[in-house]
């Protein structure tokens, strides 16, 4: 049954192992060179203490090939459940060769265990190399980037670390159970595609976020977390304050919301928002001609004297691996159950 | 006699509708067993369900004494050509025998190897490129060198060219001479079977109509044909399977033991397409009535 199983799947094996080869292979040649960028910068940067600025130069230096290893990721998974998972057992069901290998002298249930125990293998296997070694190529990148994409924050979380061979394990049977039940490759495929995006939409949405309690705490209005002002009309009109989606002295936690306090402590802005505030642009610290030579540290001084400040709700860094083992933990929970279905549908329903 | 299936009132729904009902049969171990009946009379899903690739619904069914399709053990006992000879397209003939050797404890490859030579089958052909007949023996190949004590083919012919439908029938013969297996086979064409078999089951809304040695059975049947007659009043030993009339003439078909007396009657014997067309025929309501196993 392995000689089969090995039989029908070695073509997509080792095209894909080729694949997590080239990649590894450019990413191991690329990574040492990174990293020493990385420390000589902040050597550099660390006694002027200009370190935000070369973060935001290193990041924005390397944010293409970034943002593609991430997103290869975080393909995996879908590939896997889209390309082996799916057509598994469709594709047998379809040719009506599952009535050819039934009728050797192997039971059904074996004849799954072995298919699903060895692709499933092999996709879990998959996902940690390209896991595990886009997470040590990105580690410099991920001490330096945007808040937006933070360590912490829904689309890079899902690219780094282990998760991703639980999302892989649970594509792979996912693919696998809806290819029983619909019984034909390509609606099974369209099917578990859309499944398992909405699936890897919701996570992040609806349960992650509450995986332990997240903490909230007021910050003052600087420039990590102060978006901008602007102003209203030519000259004379009202003065906005929006916040952006980060806190300071948290590089890469996962900000849930942001609010604008005003010197009451009331909400004035939720995330992304933004509300007046009674400062001048025309003179004081909050000038244009102010502004140009010193930045807007000024402004955001007489903004916290004022007493607006921001409260923050957020996951953070600190909780990178626990997050990541609870959530593998939670794609292992699906996995099995969607294998227990699958074996009690082969067995029980399946002809 | 033992048997080689045996089924007590199974049945099959695939969600409303009943593709097997009430099924009750006995087929004996040692024959060639050719299982006849017309399109949906519920011939697939039996032997499915005598694969062990169905479970019934309703009902029971034992194949050589065991639950089929249960047990590894079980499984090598039984081989299974099903219905369009499925093959791996992928895959070689060579490596169409590898997976049989591999997953057969009893597989004889000195035998596959004989037949694939035999039937010409280029061993790295792909299974895909094969033609119909070239298939259906590599698959009829894969399910005797498992040696089975019973090998059960479903439809092996029906889409194959006159041709290749003798040498596969032929191939059959052969390897029952040879290895002294049981064989059920199906086909809606009595004249396939008539070829191998010399048992003979008639399937008609999934019931058992009529089943026999092929042999008792040309001998037991007769075909009358005399004056208009109403059917009750011939003698009582004579089971009327079919009657047709015109306006002076009726012909019966007729099942005894006896031999026919009476000098109005021409008697004829009966081929046995038309033997199993007169099962076929008969009225709905005189169904039950005509269910008369022989052996």
């Amino acid at each position: 049954m392995i000689w089969l199983t090995w039989r029908q799947f070695r073509g997509s094996a080792v095209m894909t192992a080729a694949v997590l080869v080239i990649l590894t292979v450019v990413l191991a040649l690329t990574g040492p060179d990174l990293a020493s960028q990385y420390a000589t910068g902040i050597a550099d940067c660390t006694p002027d203490n200009t370190c935000d600025q070369f973060f935001d130069r290193f990041f924005d230096g390397h944010q293409l090939p970034f943002l593609a290893v991430s997103l290869v990721v975080l393909a995996l998974p879908a590939m896997v459940g889209l390309f082996w998972g799916a057509p598994l057992i469709s594709r047998e069901l379809e040719a009506g060769t599952h009535l050819l290998v039934w009728n050797q002298s192997v039971t059904r249930g074996r004849w799954l265990a072995v298919k699903l125990g060895l692709t499933g293998l092999a996709a879990v296997a998959a996902a940690c190399v390209c896991g595990l070694a886009v997470t040590w190529w990105s580690d410099p990148l991920d001490k330096s980037a945007f808040a937006d994409l933070a360590q912490m924050a829904p689309p890079v979380f899902g690219a780094r670390g282990i998760v991703p061979m639980g999302y892989a394990a649970f594509a792979f049977v996912l693919g696998v159970a809806v290819g029983m039940l619909v019984r034909r490759t390509l609606p099974a495929m369209a099917l578990t595609l859309a499944a398992f995006a909405a699936i890897q939409i919701a996570m992040p949405m609806l349960v992650r976020p509450h995986l332990m309690p997240p903490v909230t705490s007021t910050f003052e209005i600087g420039n990590v977390n102060g978006g901008g002002i602007h102003v209203e009309g030519q000259g004379g009109g009202p003065v906005y304050l929006s916040l952006r989606a980060a806190v300071p002295g948290n590089a890469g936690a996962w900000v849930l919301s942001g609010d604008l306090l005003d010197p009451s402590g009331r909400t004035i802005a939720g995330t992304g928002e933004e509300a007046p505030v009674p400062v001048s642009v025309t003179s004081g610290p909050c000038a244009p001609q102010e502004a140009v030579p010193h930045g807007l540290d000024a402004c955001w001084a007489e903004i916290n004297r004022l007493g607006y400040r921001q409260q923050a709700t957020y996951q953070p860094l600190d909780r990178f691996w626990p997050f990541q083992w609870i959530e593998t933990g939670i794609y292992a929970l699906l996995t099995l159950g969607l294998t227990w279905l699958s074996f009690w549908w082969v067995r029980r329903r399946l002809s | 006699m033992t048997s080689a299936l045996q089924a007590q009132a199974l049945g099959k729904r695939y969600g409303k509708r009943w593709a097997l009902s009430d099924c009750t049969i006995d087929i004996p171990a040692g024959h060639v067993v050719g299982l006849v009946g017309p399109n949906g009379a519920g011939k697939t899903t039996l032997l499915k369900l005598a694969g062990g690739q169905l479970q019934p619904t309703t009902g029971g069914i034992t194949v050589l004494g065991e639950r089929p399709g249960s047990t590894p053990a079980q499984l090598a006992r039984v081989g299974f050509v099903a219905q369009d000879t499925p093959l791996y397209a992928a895959l070689t003939v060579a490596e169409h025998l590898r997976l049989g050797a591999r997953l057969n404890p009893r597989w004889d490859a000195a035998l596959a190897r004989e037949r694939i030579t035999q039937f010409g089958l280029d061993p790295a052909h792909r299974a895909g490129k094969l033609s119909g007949g070239q298939r259906a023996q590599l698959a009829l190949t894969l399910g005797l060198a498992k040696r089975p004590e019973l090998l059960i083919t479903d439809e092996p012919v029906a889409s194959l060219d006159p041709l290749a439908r003798r040498d596969f029938l032929q191939g059959l013969t052969e390897a029952v001479i040879t290895h002294e297996l049981s064989v059920v086979l199906s086909s809606h064409l009595v004249s396939d079977l008539e070829k191998v078999s010399n048992y003979l089951i008639v399937l008609v809304d999934s019931r058992v109509r009529m089943a026999g040695k092929v042999d008792r059975l040309l001998a037991t049947h007769h075909r009358l044909t005399g004056p208009r007659r109403d059917p009750v009043r011939l003698p009582a030993d004579q089971r009327v399977i079919s009657v047709s009339h015109t306006d002076r003439q009726s012909t019966f078909v007729v099942r005894t033991e006896a031999p026919i007396h009476d000098p109005a009657w021409t008697v004829s014997r009966l081929s046995l397409e038309d033997l199993v067309l007169a099962y076929m025929e008969k009225p709905a309501e005189n169904r039950r009535a005509a269910v008369e196993v022989q052996r």
